[in-house]
């Protein structure tokens, strides 16, 4: 339990990383690093989008599974890996 | 008489529609744009009123212009019924649609009477005149003839459609006026003798009602039936999942239905409570691991992105220019806060994962020995290792398994061994030995993994400094050694006190097994002899080579030759060795303590070393046998030496530990991967064999006639 605690703040304390953000099945979230009205647009939008982005993968081939999603913009890149039950999103600026 | 009142009716109808008749009705007979009835009331009174021809004007009177006055109007008469409807719209089934009719009935009927006079001529006519007129034979009372006329109708001047279907009414009364004719006469008159006259069909219609119920209206309702809204995707992959959990259902039961025959109730319910009790505990944070160390990397990818994208693709174009010299690219640092003191002492890839290498720390300074660390990098998250282990003494040398890539040899400074195994998640060794178990008294300096023994049990080798090769099997989780050899250094028996023979023993620095040829292997000592022996015999050497002037560091076998080794050491060389010849075939002067010396994968006649003042030699003896194709200072600060190089197995780069417990990850240049060149029309050979052939035209050229090799002192330039 502690190595993952670990692990999550130091991707937290990584060169440019804005915001952690734990999401479960439901897309609700259970822990953020930023406020919470944003997390929790962030994270029904993304739910959602992991949902439609496994389900296509899925389907094209049922035994593959989605493994992790990226979204890059032009302010940052927002990383989504997902698990059984939980989503961990993760914002960066990867350009510096 | 009915009849004849009705005839004079008639008549009287029939002056005042005759004259009717005559008189059309005018309509707009006035030249100003005024109604019909206010024109002919005007009209009138002006007639009646005395001769002054003033005009009265009413007030309202329009005032009009005198071309206005003067203009004309022209008007027509005609036939058309005003009142008549002009648009009339009739349903039309056959075409579905409303359709105007174009003929509208432009009769106006201002008085219609039903009579009950018929035909004289008509049949009807004739058979009551003939009834009559035998009635009139006994009765002499007059009969009234019977006098038929026609309907009186009111009529206006008509068109000749409307005369006809004056005609069609004209008859269609007439039949009624004949039935209504018969039922009068039914009451036979007064004056006529009585007499029944029976209706034509003999028919009196009679009717009877039948009690109505009243109805009544009763209505039930029943219970809607529950509803309940589902809606679901059905995809290939749910299809996938359903049947995969049905197919672990179905496997769960078989094995359910085999322990239940050997195991008690009790004991199932226990593990059953056992399994709640566990998942309730599980912490929410433990199950995101995996993705946050997915994640982790994907975020240290996004940092060191462009050395990634070196390491992928960055082939160094200047190479063209550079005449045969290469260069190495310093791409990633590992670096652990823990490990900042010590030394990095030992360096090996992962056979399995190719980017995942394990470094084991320790000090060679035997004045400060402190603890020991194991950690496994991988490239893919250059910021944090994956796995830390660490130990009381340092540690000198490590081995991963080929087979069992989780299973890892470590050789202390205080003369244990140990195997750590990466599927478990302790910090301590799987196994350890011990002071009982007979622990190497010095310093370990070199743990490799051998074969399987005849019983499939682990076993590995060790060299050390107290002059034993040991190997150590893993029987019944426990570490068993066996010495294999005593190293004695020759003809250096001493006398010792009371007589007694003692032979110095030599201390081992290193050692490498042959890759196909199982029982031989090299070990390198303390003195600068490299001995070549065999698993089978234990006390003598097959062969002794007199190598260097100080310790070995390393020696190694080439990875596709099968006679060829080479050798370094701290007296600045580097030598090539072929195992049947005495003396070597290529010697290299670094100018500086060589730590270690690696063969490449890729090549036969390509090798690095590394030197205590930082600096990275490559070699290739295909291009130059004289000459580093690269000499690079690795390590930036000038107090710091390299201890080690390997290289990676797959990817063309190299990783170089050093006394600050940093590894650098290098990518070779070109210049220095190249392959021989193919001739133009012959395939490209690949596979050992062109390796060792490439090898072999060296040796050739190097070679005297007699078997000896020449002796050739190159010297690096610098």
């Amino acid at each position: 339990m502690a190595e993952t605690e670990e692990t999550l703040k130091r991707i937290q304390a990584h060169k440019g990383v804005v915001a952690t953000m734990v999401v479960n099945a439901e897309g609700i979230p259970i822990r953020t690093t930023l406020d919470n009205s944003t997390t929790v647009h962030y994270a029904g939008l993304l739910h959602q989008l992991t949902m439609k982005a496994r389900s296509t993968v899925r389907d094209i081939d049922p035994q593959n599974d989605l493994t992790f999603l990226r979204i890059r913009s032009k302010k940052h890149e927002i990383m989504v890996a997902p698990d059984k039950e939980y989503l961990l999103i993760v914002i960066q600026n990867p350009s510096e | 008489m009915p009849a004849k009142a009705g005839d004079r009716q008639r008549q009287n109808q029939n002056g005042p529609p005759g004259g009717r008749a005559a008189q059309p009705r005018l309509y707009g007979a006035s030249t100003k744009k005024r109604d019909e009835d206010t024109s002919t009331e005007v009209g009138e009174g002006v007639d009646e009123w005395p001769s002054s021809k003033t005009v009265v004007k009413p007030p309202d009177q329009l005032d009009l212009t005198e071309a206005e006055l003067k203009e004309e109007f022209t008007r027509v008469l005609t036939a058309n019924n005003p009142h008549a409807p002009q648009n009339i719209v009739r349903y039309s089934f056959k075409e579905r649609a409303y359709k105007p009719i174009s003929y509208v009935d432009q009769i106006a009927i201002h008085f219609s009477l039903n009579g009950n006079m018929i035909l004289r001529d008509s049949d009807e006519g004739r058979r009551q005149s003939l009834r009559l007129s035998n009635a009139s034979e006994k009765a002499p009372s007059e009969t009234s003839a019977v006098v038929s006329e026609e309907a009186e109708i009111k009529d206006e001047k008509s068109t000749e459609d409307v005369q006809a279907a004056e005609e069609e009414e004209a008859e269609g009364t007439e039949t009624a006026e004949a039935a209504e004719a018969a039922e009068a006469e039914e009451p036979p008159p007064p004056k006529v003798k009585e007499k029944k006259l029976p209706n034509q069909f003999n028919f009196i219609e009679r009717s009877s009602r039948t009690l109505d119920n009243p109805l009544r209206e009763r209505a039930s309702q029943s219970e809607p039936t529950p509803c309940k809204n589902f809606s679901a995707n059905a995809n290939q992959w749910e299809i996938y999942d359903a049947y995969m959990k049905e197919l672990q259902k179905m496997e769960k039961s078989k094995e359910k239905e085999k322990p239940k025959a050997q195991i008690g109730k009790k004991v199932e319910k226990k593990r059953g409570r056992k399994l709640i009790s566990l998942e309730s505990q599980g912490d929410d944070i433990t199950k995101i691991s995996n993705a946050a160390k997915i994640m982790e990397r994907m975020v240290n990818q996004n940092i060191f992105d462009d050395i990634a994208q070196d390491f992928k693709y960055f082939e160094d174009a200047s190479d063209e220019y550079r005449d045969q010299k290469g260069t190495l690219l310093p791409l990633w640092k590992f670096q652990y806060d823990k490990t900042k003191r010590l030394a990095v002492t030992a360096i090996s890839w992962n056979p399995k994962y190719k980017d995942l290498f394990a470094v084991g720390y320790g000090s060679y300074d035997f004045m400060k020995q402190s603890q020991g660390m194991l950690v496994l990098y991988t490239m893919k998250n250059p910021s944090f290792p994956e796995y830390v282990f660490s130990s009381e003494s340092g540690i000198m040398c490590l081995d991963i398994h080929n087979d069992h890539p989780h299973l890892m040899a470590v050789g202390f400074y205080d003369g244990n061994v140990a195997i750590y195994n990466l599927k478990k998640a302790a910090s301590q060794p799987s196994y350890k030995s011990s002071a009982k178990s007979g622990k190497h008294t010095d310093p370990v300096w070199q743990v490799k993994w051998q074969k399987d023994d005849m019983d499939n049990n682990l076993n590995f080798f060790s060299v050390s400094s107290d002059g034993r090769i040991v190997s150590w099997t893993l029987v019944k989780n426990e570490l068993v050694h066996t010495d294999v050899i005593k190293l004695s250094a020759e003809g250096t028996t001493m006398q010792g006190p009371e007589g007694l023979q003692l032979q110095t023993v030599g201390c081992g620095t290193s050692f490498d097994f042959h890759k196909k040829i199982d029982y031989l292997f090299l070990v390198g000592t303390e003195e600068g002899k490299i001995y070549k022996c065999s698993k089978c015999y234990s006390s003598q050497f097959l062969d002794v080579f007199e190598a260097h002037h100080m310790a070995v560091d390393s020696v190694s076998w080439n990875p596709y030759h099968l006679k060829i080794f080479i050798s370094c050491s701290s007296d600045w060389t580097v030598k090539i060795w072929d195992h049947t010849i005495k003396t070597p075939m290529f010697i290299y002067d670094l100018n500086a303590a060589v730590g270690d010396v690696a063969w490449s994968p890729y090549s036969s006649t390509v090798f690095a070393a590394v030197t205590t003042d930082g600096k990275a030699h490559v070699f290739d003896l295909n291009i130059n046998k004289y000459e580093a194709l690269c000499n690079q200072v690795v390590v930036a600060k000038k107090k710091n030496k390299i201890t080690h190089i390997q290289f990676n197995p797959v990817y063309p780069v190299v990783i170089i530990g050093d006394e600050r417990g940093q590894v650098t990850c290098l990518k070779l240049s070109p210049n220095l991967r190249k392959m021989p060149k193919e001739k133009k029309g012959q395939e490209v050979k690949k596979g050992p064999e062109v390796e060792i052939a490439k090898l072999d035209k060296l040796l050739i050229l190097v070679r005297e006639p007699d078997g000896r090799a020449q002796g050739q002192e190159d010297k690096a330039l610098l």
